[in-house]
């Protein structure tokens, strides 16, 4: 029997944070199938069945209580993120592998639930788009919703040339880098067909199902508001200020909000608390350095989008921040 | 009025639970329950040195008889809770955790309640020292659960007097409710205290603060501040949240000074005492009663939650049979289900630190789930009044990795729970921080005694060295006395031959002369 206090706790627990993060994923997924069809779904599928398929064996392996930590919830969450990160067309191999390495390598040999460094969905969303880069940037073209096809191209022969576009992120790197385009922001918007309203066909109102989720998580207490205003407002803010010293050469802010994994970044995995920093002052710092390097990787890198390599990036400066931005404790504020 | 309040971070707000052991008046255990059969009374009941045994066994004692005496000025009296006869002064089962046992005087009751001469103690007229002496030996400490001695308290610091004298009727413990009660039913013992206390302290103003989960108590220490007419003293609503009754909270809210772990509160002009300890040292000086009981709740898995004033050394199953504990109870917890303790057998006595028998079952107070491992939420430090980083403590506690948690501040934690409360991933945080906080104790400990050790071990050698040498000025000292003295015979044995040489020589000279005649 419990021998010392406290004798009674507040009803919480770590399934309960798993499944409102899981809930909160569902207005973007949701979003996610009727722009580019279920593919996502199959996708989400077969990394929730990878995920809990591999934690359990290595939690058995660990001599670990499989039902205790498999009903956890994180495994899913994993899951579900690179489900959601990975093109929704890229063969079923490609998903299960990265969300078993994300599960067995990144989380588990760093130690399981809590801690793992590095966040796993990123890490393997960067070593397989450096593993197989031209399958990881095969992205469907709006409206591409046919189901056999899609599914023909995850569990099948791929020919799916017809059937994949450049994302606007891509448009926009392969415009502006090819030295010979000339091409300016405006030009290549105004010729790409993927692009939107804003942040491109689709993608703006998926990222707006992540807001919609981040929000309500942040309304429940679940997430702080620190990380997603720094995230947002860093990105937005660089992004500002380069579109208006070089309109031709930089896209503009809400454009970067958006397009491609910022929204996602911005509420999901910028505010995970196990690889993120923990202090009030650090988790805004930890989401600015994201977007900064997410702005950094977009404009200048050799990838289209950056919010994985710049996770992990500001992943191992964690500690350090956390250790730079103690708060000061009760009774000790003026020392 | 209204006065400014301040805030402090963190907290949390759990169910309370106090209506239930509100609904009857205090009640005189005697007067509602036989005799106990045996008063089992620790000489150990307050922070600070152990008091001696001033009675053997077979000695009859009065009620209010001194029968610990303090050990030193970092102690307090202990006296007899009724008349009648010492059973014995033997080792007794203490009410705590732990399950030891200490040094108890067992007395069994004759029946007549007979009190030893008192008279009120002129406090008036006395030194400051003689007034602290007289609240020692009337063995005054805190109520609030903490029992420091409280003449060690009463002191005006070092500017000679306090800016704020805060009065503690927070209490924000979920199920107690014996200073609401006794707000409520002895107001102006309270605010005659809390006048003593702000005379002793010179005090510039004494606020009372009362959670605002508790109006009547507010209404009424309120009216008895208005009719005893009392100066610069104040009741102030704080709001209801935990831990706010904590004295570092209370007085950051009223005043806005955090006072720092390892301070001293009147240092910054502030001191805190409890309603219930202000009432006893109104008893002690005014009256001249000596702290021989106290106002106790009984309350969760009982039929009748209610509150008794209680004579130390009771056993408390005999307090509790009063409110009919429900069968499926399993354990008694001393104080309430954020920070008490809970007790290692139901007969354990009533002491000054029982503010509550709780009365626990595992449906009131289910076991946790199975801990999982720290996910770095952070709810822990959003809750923590204290500004720590709970986790980070756990993390550094859990790796026996002190330094690092010592630098994290682990000795500003209070063991409030409020950490442990929310976390989600059912991990028992104070647990760790108690085995941090006892390993360093530990360790500090044994590196004082090997320090002191080390001095034995260094003053045996210098010792012996001194020794050695004074034996050798010794042994050389007699040496050159025994070679004088040998000199000295030498030179005797000399003079002895010269006197034997003298003789012969003379011997021969009268020979010569007498063959010469």
């Amino acid at each position: 029997m419990q021998a010392n206090s406290p004798f009674f706790r507040r009803n919480v627990s770590i399934q309960g944070v798993m499944l409102k993060v899981l809930a909160a994923l569902l207005p973007a997924i949701a979003v996610y199938v009727w722009f580019f069809g279920t593919a996502i779904l199959i996708q989400i599928a077969l990394t929730s069945i990878a995920a809990l398929a591999g934690e359990a064996l290595i939690l058995s392996l660990r001599d670990k209580p499989v039902a205790i930590f498999l009903s956890d919830g994180s495994a899913l969450v994993t899951a579900w993120l690179i489900a959601l990160t990975f093109p929704p067309i890229a063969p079923w191999w490609l998903t299960v592998t990265a969300t078993l390495i994300a599960i067995i390598v990144v989380k588990h040999l760093y130690g399981g639930l809590g801690q793992n460094p590095f966040n796993p969905a990123m890490v393997a969303f960067c070593l397989m788009i450096v593993a197989y880069p031209q399958m990881m940037s095969q992205w469907p073209a709006v409206g591409f919703t046919d189901f056999a096809a899609q599914v023909a191209a995850i569990f099948g022969e791929r020919h799916i040339d017809a059937l994949v576009m450049a994302t606007p992120l891509d448009a926009l790197r392969t415009g502006l880098h090819t030295p010979e385009a000339h091409a300016t922001v405006a030009g290549i918007f105004g010729a790409g067909a993927s692009f939107g309203n804003i942040g491109g066909k689709g993608w703006e109102w998926i990222a707006g199902g992540y807001l919609l989720g981040g929000l309500w998580l942040m309304q429940q207490r679940v997430i702080s508001w620190r990380q997603p205003v720094a995230f947002l407002g860093t990105l937005m803010l660089i992004a500002g200020i380069a579109s208006l010293a070089a309109p031709d050469r930089f896209a503009g802010p809400l454009f970067h909000a958006l397009t491609g994994g910022a929204m996602l970044g911005a509420f999901f995995i910028t505010t995970d608390p196990i690889t993120g920093a923990t202090t009030p002052r650090g988790k805004l710092i930890f989401a600015a350095g994201v977007a900064a390097l997410v702005w950094i990787i977009r404009t200048f890198g050799a990838y289209p989008d950056g919010i994985a390599f710049a996770t992990l990036l500001m992943n191992i400066c964690v500690p350090l921040i956390d250790m730079a931005t103690q708060p000061p404790v009760f009774g000790h504020k003026e020392d | 009025m209204s006065r400014r309040l301040f805030n402090f971070n963190g907290g949390v707000k759990p169910p309370y639970n106090k209506e239930a052991s509100l609904g009857e008046a205090i009640a005189d255990f005697f007067a509602v329950a036989p005799m106990p059969a045996e008063f089992v009374i620790p000489l150990h009941q307050s922070v600070g040195g152990p008091p001696h045994p001033l009675v053997k066994a077979g000695e009859t004692v009065k009620k209010g008889q001194l029968i610990g005496g303090p050990d030193g000025n970092v102690s307090s009296a202990v006296h007899a809770s009724t008349s009648g006869r010492v059973k014995a002064v033997e080792m007794r089962l203490m009410p705590h955790t732990s399950g030891l046992s200490a040094l108890c005087v067992v007395i069994e009751p004759d029946g007549k309640d007979e009190w030893i001469d008192h008279a009120p103690v002129p406090w008036r007229s006395m030194s400051p020292g003689e007034v602290r002496d007289a609240l020692r030996d009337a063995g005054v400490v805190g109520l609030g659960g903490a029992v420091f001695p409280s003449h060690l308290k009463v002191n005006p610091g070092k500017q000679g007097h306090l800016d704020t004298l805060v009065i503690n009727g927070a209490e924000c413990e979920p199920f107690i409710t014996c200073d609401d009660m006794q707000m409520r039913q002895r107001p102006d013992g309270i605010i005659k205290g809390a006048a003593i206390l702000r005379d002793l302290t010179q005090a510039k103003q004494v606020l009372i603060g009362i959670e605002d989960n508790k109006p009547e108590a507010v209404a009424i220490m309120r009216a008895a501040v208005d009719r005893l007419q009392a100066e610069r003293i104040e009741i102030v609503a704080v709001p209801t949240r935990y831990p706010a009754g904590g004295a570092k909270q209370l007085i950051r809210v009223l005043t806005g000074i955090e006072v720092a772990h390892g301070k001293r509160s009147t240092d910054y002009g502030v001191q805190c005492f409890n309603t219930g300890t202000a009432h006893a040292i109104h008893d002690a000086l005014e009256l001249g009663r000596p702290m021989i009981s106290r106002i106790l709740t009984v309350a969760g898995n009982v039929d009748r939650p209610r509150n008794f004033e209680v004579r130390f050394g009771t056993p408390m199953n005999d307090v509790v049979a009063l409110c009919g504990a429900r069968p499926d109870s399993d354990r008694y917890i001393m104080g309430g289900p954020m920070m008490g303790y809970r007790m290692p057998a139901e007969t354990v006595p009533v002491v000054k630190a029982t503010n509550c028998i709780l009365v626990g079952s595992k449906a009131m107070f289910p076991p946790p789930p199975p801990e999982m491992p720290c996910i770095r939420c952070g709810e822990c430090a959003k809750a923590c009044p204290s500004d720590l980083a709970p986790f980070e403590l756990f993390w550094f506690s859990r790796a026996k990795i002190f330094g690092k948690a010592q630098e994290y501040h682990l000795f500003d934690c209070i063991e409030c729970g409020c950490c442990a409360y929310v976390c989600p991933a059912n991990i028992p945080l104070v647990d760790y921080y108690r085995f941090a906080k006892s390993e360093i104790w530990a360790r500090e400990n044994e590196k004082s005694a090997a320090d002191t050790a080390r001095e034995r071990y260094e003053f045996r050698l210098a010792r012996e060295e001194r020794d050695k040498a004074e034996k050798a000025t010794r042994l050389a000292a007699k040496a050159a006395e025994t070679k004088a003295k040998l000199a000295e015979q030498q030179a005797g044995s000399d003079a002895k031959k010269d006197l034997i040489a003298a003789a012969a020589a003379r011997v021969a000279d009268a020979e010569n002369k007498t063959n010469a005649s």
